[in-house]
């Protein structure tokens, strides 16, 4: 377990230190590191630190954040096509974000802009209508009454999302277009700053998780009986899940497809222990979503492609491969 | 990329950039008759029309056309995605100025047997074009040639001034997402954006790139190292001075050090209409404040 373990955070490691170092532009890494010339003079320190260093730390965070959420929608709803997005997190995200682009809202909060703010706080909307559904959700009601309730809140949320689009001015509607592709071009650290306050809560949460979650994936009863309180780990669950959705999606806009299969395409390299599904996830979403980030940014440069087309490019035929291989 | 679709009224469903553009003048070969009752939908026919005098004869605009004033009294029949069919036909014109990606309306009108003129946009020059073959088809000419004329002449003279100028490496950005800069797009090197800045004295930083909207990472923007950012805006409500200061992250670009990262707000930057010749002025006015203008 620690070997696989280590080889995925090794292979993270490398590809964080590397990304960095590549892009449309060459730098020069002595200038980079050259604290002799100052920082306004220094164009290779400022592409490093300015606009390639958040990039990548970006990436990272909503890689992982996507991963773990859907490795934990997953397991919990027992449903391999459980998503972020499964119970409206993601769309209440897209929905504040619509609302201050339409609105032209126009703030910032400790240095954090307003799409950004609006979009964390249409998925802490969200995570209150689900967390008030699980706590309406008695014992006995099966996970697929969650997963449904989810899914109309979800539609809900895309519709009133839908109905601001209609109702918008042109360039509006081509912002919220822009915003729904997703981008990591983050442009400074203050909002990575401010996702890692409710992505480290979430992970606290999930470090509570594994033993609970490999009991539940094998049905509610048998967990009870092996002493689970099922509705208290459900409730862990989700709102660590959704504070990691949230806090990701309001960083990178919603790249939906790192978060359904990353996690499926690390159960088949580590197996279903969840002390194992769990970190791998994080680490291997984490450098998935910097590796795809550094092709959309150079194999059309100086243009770029958004990240979500290489997302789906690349991990669909790599899944369609791991799924039918040895068969 | 929003500015395109503001200049032609279209609501994006997808990001797609409009590539491949040209210019595309085609005359119903019906009826090339004197229009008496033309409706214009999109926003630079309408102000063509106006400037070369056949204001008279247009009796419907597009939603999207604001200018000139005495254009807002008239009734609005739709734009590029959502044309009033059936109002435009109950209208009984007898010429209609569309787009030219509006297949659906141009059949619906070829059914219906009334005239069209379809237009696409793309380069200053052809502006000027577009004004002489929409004033002849209307049977205005010498209105229209006049205009175009004057226009021509407007911008020979910008380019006249600035000719022995240095001129500044310059990024025309025109969408940003405010306080931050994420999703900023600038113009490349296609389009009557890239034609007015190097009218207007400018080098632009992305001309290589054959596009009229370009997505540009912060890492671009540093790379390319313009001496002047121009940012444009439709309306001066998008915009406050908080929000230019954002660029300010970006030190080391030359633009930024030396302050001249310049808001121009207004319409005539968006719309590729009579107007280009005051916009080009403004623009040059940016780039060179040494000349009095």
């Amino acid at each position: 377990m620690a070997v696989t373990l280590a080889g995925f955070g090794a292979s993270t490691l490398l590809v964080c230190l590397l990304a960095p170092l590549v892009g449309s532009t060459s730098i020069n890494l002595s200038r980079v590191f050259d604290r002799t010339l100052p920082l306004a003079d220094n164009v290779d320190a400022q592409v490093f630190f300015v606009a390639r260093l958040p990039r990548v730390v970006a990436a990272g965070i909503v890689g992982a954040g996507l991963a773990l959420s859907g490795a934990v929608f997953q397991a919990l709803l027992r449903n391999p096509l459980a998503s972020p997005d499964t119970l409206g997190v993601s769309a209440g995200a897209a929905l504040g974000a619509m609302l201050a682009l339409t609105a032209h809202a126009d703030f910032t909060l400790l240095g954090v802009s307003v799409v950004p703010l609006t979009s964390f706080a249409g998925s802490l909307g969200a995570l209150a209508i689900v967390f008030a559904l699980s706590l309406a959700r008695r014992r006995g009601t099966s996970s697929t009454v969650l997963l449904l309730g989810g899914i109309a809140i979800a539609a809900l949320l895309n519709a009133s999302g839908r109905f601001i689009q209609y109702l918008a001015d042109v360039t509006d509607t081509f912002k919220t277009v822009q915003w729904l592709m997703g981008s990591l071009d983050v442009g400074s650290y203050a909002p990575i700053v401010a996702s890692l306050v409710p992505f480290g809560a979430a992970c606290a949460g999930f470090a509570t998780l594994p033993r609970v979650l490999d009991l539940i994936s094998l049905g509610e009863e048998a967990a009870e009986a092996r002493g689970v309180d099922v509705v208290r780990a459900e409730r862990v669950a989700l709102v660590s899940a959704s504070l990691s959705t949230g806090a990701a999606v309001s960083l990178g806009g919603p790249i939906l497809f790192v978060g359904i299969i990353v996690p499926h395409i690390v159960r088949l390299i580590v197996g279903a222990d969840h002390r194992l599904v769990l970190p791998a996830s994080a680490l291997f979403g984490a450098s998935f979503l910097i590796a795809c980030d550094l092709v959309a940014r150079t194999i059309v440069a100086p243009v770029e492609v958004p990240v979500g087309i290489i997302t789906a490019i690349i991990g669909g035929p790599f899944f369609l491969w791991l799924l039918f291989r040895g068969r | 990329m929003a500015v395109i679709q503001r200049q032609i009224g279209l609501k994006a469903k997808s990001s797609g950039l409009i590539v491949g553009l040209a210019v595309a003048l085609s005359l119903h070969p019906t009826a090339l008759a004197q229009a008496r009752r033309v409706i214009s939908i999109i926003p630079a026919t309408t102000e063509m029309l106006f400037a070369m005098g056949a204001g008279d004869r247009v009796i419907a605009i597009g939603s999207y056309d604001h200018y000139p004033p005495e254009a807002k009294k008239l009734p609005r029949v739709g734009a590029l995605i959502d044309p009033n069919v059936e109002q435009i036909l109950q209208m009984r014109p007898d010429l209609v100025v569309l787009y030219g990606t509006q297949t659906e309306l141009r059949r619906r009108l070829e059914r219906a047997n009334i005239p069209y003129y379809s237009y696409v946009h793309k380069g200053l020059g052809d502006i000027t074009q577009t004004i002489r073959s929409l004033g002849t088809r209307v049977g205005v000419e010498a209105g229209a040639n006049a205009l175009a004329d004057r226009l021509e002449k407007q911008l020979a003279d910008i380019r006249e001034r600035v000719v022995n100028r240095p001129r500044p490496k310059t990024l025309l950005v025109f969408e940003r997402e405010a306080r931050s800069l994420r999703n900023i797009y600038a113009s490349g090197g296609d389009g009557f954006l890239h034609d007015m800045l190097v009218a207007a004295g400018g080098i632009d930083v992305m001309g290589d790139v054959h596009r009229q909207g370009i997505q540009m990472s912060t890492e671009m923007v540093l790379d390319r190292s313009p001496e002047v950012i121009v940012e444009l805006r439709y309306s001066p409500e998008d915009v406050s001075s908080t929000d230019m200061s954002a660029w300010n992250r970006l030190a080391s670009v030359p633009a930024v050090k030396n302050h001249r990262v310049i808001l121009l707000t207004g319409e005539e930057f968006v719309v590729p209409g009579p107007r280009v010749g005051d916009a080009t002025r403004r623009l040059a006015a940016a780039l060179h404040p040494e000349l009095k203008w």
